[in-house]
């Protein structure tokens, strides 16, 4: 009895806590036409995801553009409301909660966009504009925000010269890091970053992404990293979900998922990539089209229209979404099987 | 395959009116391009590289000029012809891909009226002529149902399809040079990997000298014969597609091949460049990176670096190297 006790709590220990947990998420788009504007259909931005994210973890989000990857992350923020499905954040499930409750929960999570300059107002100064984060959820006196702010700024990288600029004042690299502030002012635990570093030229996309890594380690941030650039992904997250047609189509650790990928969607993105390097020339994958229609998505499994080893089974039925090995997801009928 | 010089550019210099004064966007640069030859332009945004290439199109905006400098192309000037003459040159001899197929083309009209043009424009064909070979070049291209495609207007084709119908028309009268801005920065992998893929290609097909505008060093990798780093408007590193990830010699070409993550090696540490790209009216003694590099010395601050030959294709602007040489 003692034994089995002990085991269950060193197990609980090395098993890291879960923060976010999406249960069957859908987010479904009206299509609406004819005269009298009835719904027609519907476009499957997101089907059917389910994942955990863990704490003080980075969970790149892969895909390519139209795959519902940036529609996911609205949709755990609220900013889309789920057709279906439940977000448990902190074991606590968000979706119905009375305002007043969920501001708690929504306070921290937060995000980080792609072009910081779209969601900066430019007659307002930064300084002002980051204060505004502070009269919203707390009561802090003016001279109070002030300095909260000038702390915020140094925290990336910025300094207290910065705070009466303009956002044209800025560059691209800096701006982002004005986002990233405002992200994390009111110690979130939790940060979607959407593109957050695609914007930017590829020095000052290192120094941001290091930036990202540093605040991690120093507040036990997790994040949901989305992002088209495999590399990027590779570099700064633990775990990778791959997202096609609004389908979860392989889950992984990064090690995992680059080393052995195991659905062939996921082969042809690796093989894809340019690699900067002029020695390791390796045969790509070629894909045949472009990504289908999402409001009329291919039946069975989305991806069938394009893999290339598809068999009749794959027109026809939809494939499981299964655990191949330890924390290794795929949905695929021929899993692991290599395409080139 | 790789023959005589096609476009020469010496030493130009444009720059561009402005409230504070002029503005020198690109600072005496020269290089040359070989036929059937693929030449990268690398750098960050601002540095000066897609001015470079507006500058040999003739297409700069109407506050800047080439102040001084030549640009021969088969030998013959073209930096100051008449604007008359330089449009007969353009989208005949020199053609342009953009980086947003979406803007570049004309939202109200069909990929057909858009394809035809130049062919009618320059070719002299008559509209039924065009429209056989528009839909000659759509198949070239890869795309499939032509001839219903020469009917649709932009907005009805996916990104990966605009930029071919791009490319369809940038090619539509056998250019000899082509000149790509950024041509697959907006369209993602597995598309950027098809487009690629036909550049080159269409490149060896009909022997063209590609000018390739990037910052993304794994595009580079693919497609370049010869790369050209610019930083802050000056060329600061030019060579052979292995002499540069190879060999890199500049500071800048160094932190810029370290900052791109790798994607087959888990271990790979990025290295950020500090700071950022200088503003253009920037007054910067000395060579203009050394704000940014580490191992700037007294001399880099206060004197220009010359240009240093590693070998006969592979150059650096760059103290470090001319100290080493002499010493060696």
């Amino acid at each position: 009895m003692i034994v089995s006790s002990e085991k269950t709590i060193s197990n609980e220990l090395n098993k890291p806590k879960v923060l976010l947990e999406l249960k069957g998420i859908k987010k479904y788009f009206p299509i609406k036409g004819g005269v009298l504007k009835r719904k027609q259909g519907d476009v499957k931005a997101v089907e059917n995801v389910s994942l955990q994210l863990y704490e003080g973890e980075s969970l790149g989000v892969v895909g390519e553009s139209g795959c519902g990857k940036s529609t996911l992350g609205k949709a755990i923020l609220g900013l889309e409301e789920l057709t279906e499905g439940q977000i448990y954040f902190q074991d606590t499930e968000i979706q119905h909660l009375k305002r007043k409750e969920k501001i708690k929960f929504i306070k921290q999570m937060q995000m980080i966009f792609q072009d910081p300059y779209a969601s900066l107002n430019p007659r307002q100064r930064i300084g002002h504009a980051l204060e505004e984060v502070f009269t919203m959820h707390t009561n802090m006196s003016a001279g109070e925000k002030r300095q909260a702010v000038i702390d915020l700024l140094e925290e990336v990288g910025l300094k207290e010269e910065h705070f009466d600029r303009f956002p044209h004042e800025f560059s691209g690299g800096q701006r982002q890091r004005i986002g990233i502030a405002r992200a994390i002012a009111l110690n979130p635990s939790f940060i979607i970053c959407d593109e957050a570093v695609s914007a930017l030229d590829v020095s000052v996309q290192a120094q941001v992404l290091k930036l990202l890594k540093k605040l991690q380690q120093k507040y036990q941030l997790s994040y949901l990293f989305i992002s088209h650039d495999l590399g990027v992904v590779r570099y700064f997250c633990d775990r990778v979900l791959v997202m096609y047609l609004g389908n979860t189509v392989e889950l992984g650790t990064v090690k995992e998922l680059f080393d052995r990928p195991l659905h062939p969607y996921t082969q042809a993105l690796l093989s894809a990539i340019p690699r900067p390097s002029v020695h390791t020339k390796h045969k790509r994958i070629r894909l045949q089209g472009d990504l289908p229609n999402p409001a009329n998505p291919p039946s069975g499994c989305p991806f069938h229209t394009r893999c290339p080893i598809a068999a009749d089974v794959c027109k026809g039925e939809k494939p499981e979404w299964v655990e191949y090995e330890p924390n290794h997801f795929a949905a695929c009928h021929f899993a692991g099987q290599p395409i080139a | 395959m790789m023959g005589e010089t096609l476009l020469e550019v010496k030493n130009i210099v444009t720059e561009f009116r402005t409230a504070d004064g002029q503005l020198p966007a690109v600072r005496d640069v020269s290089f040359s391009l070989k036929k059937g030859e693929t030449l990268c332009i690398v750098g960050e945004s601002g540095c000066g590289k897609s001015i470079t290439s507006l500058s040999v199109i003739g297409l700069l905006p109407s506050n800047g000029k080439i102040t001084s400098g030549e640009i021969l192309y088969e030998g013959a000037p073209i930096h100051n012809l008449p604007a008359e003459k330089m449009r007969q040159i353009r989208g005949n001899k020199i053609s342009m891909i953009f980086q947003e197929p979406m803007t570049a083309l004309n939202p109200v009209l069909t990929v057909g009226f858009q394809l035809r043009e130049p062919l009618m424009l320059h070719h002299k064909l008559s509209k039924s002529e065009a429209n056989k070979q528009g839909i000659e070049l759509l198949k070239q291209v890869g795309i499939p149902y032509p001839e219903k495609r020469m009917n649709q207007y932009p907005h009805e084709l996916s990104g990966g399809m605009r930029q071919r119908v791009m490319i369809a028309i940038a090619l539509s009268c056998n250019p000899g040079l082509l000149i790509a801005d950024e041509p697959t920065t907006a369209l993602d992998v597995t598309i950027q990997a098809q487009i690629l893929d036909l550049m080159n290609d269409l490149k060896s097909k009909f022997n063209m000298g590609v000018m390739m505008i990037t910052h993304d060093m794994g595009v580079v990798a693919e497609v370049a014969d010869r790369v050209m780093v610019m930083y802050a408007g000056k060329k600061v590193e030019e060579g052979n597609v292995n002499e540069i990830f190879d060999n890199p010699k500049h500071p800048y070409t160094k932190g810029l091949l370290n900052s791109v993550p790798n994607v087959d090696d888990p271990d790979f540490e990025l290295e950020a460049i500090p700071g950022s790209l200088p503003s253009l009216h920037e007054q910067i003694d000395g060579c203009r990176f050394h704000a940014r590099c580490k191992f700037a010395t007294d001399i880099c601050r206060s004197k220009e670096p010359p240009l240093s030959k590693i070998s006969d294709t592979h150059h650096v602007s760059c103290w470090l190297e001319e100290e080493e040489g002499k010493l060696g």
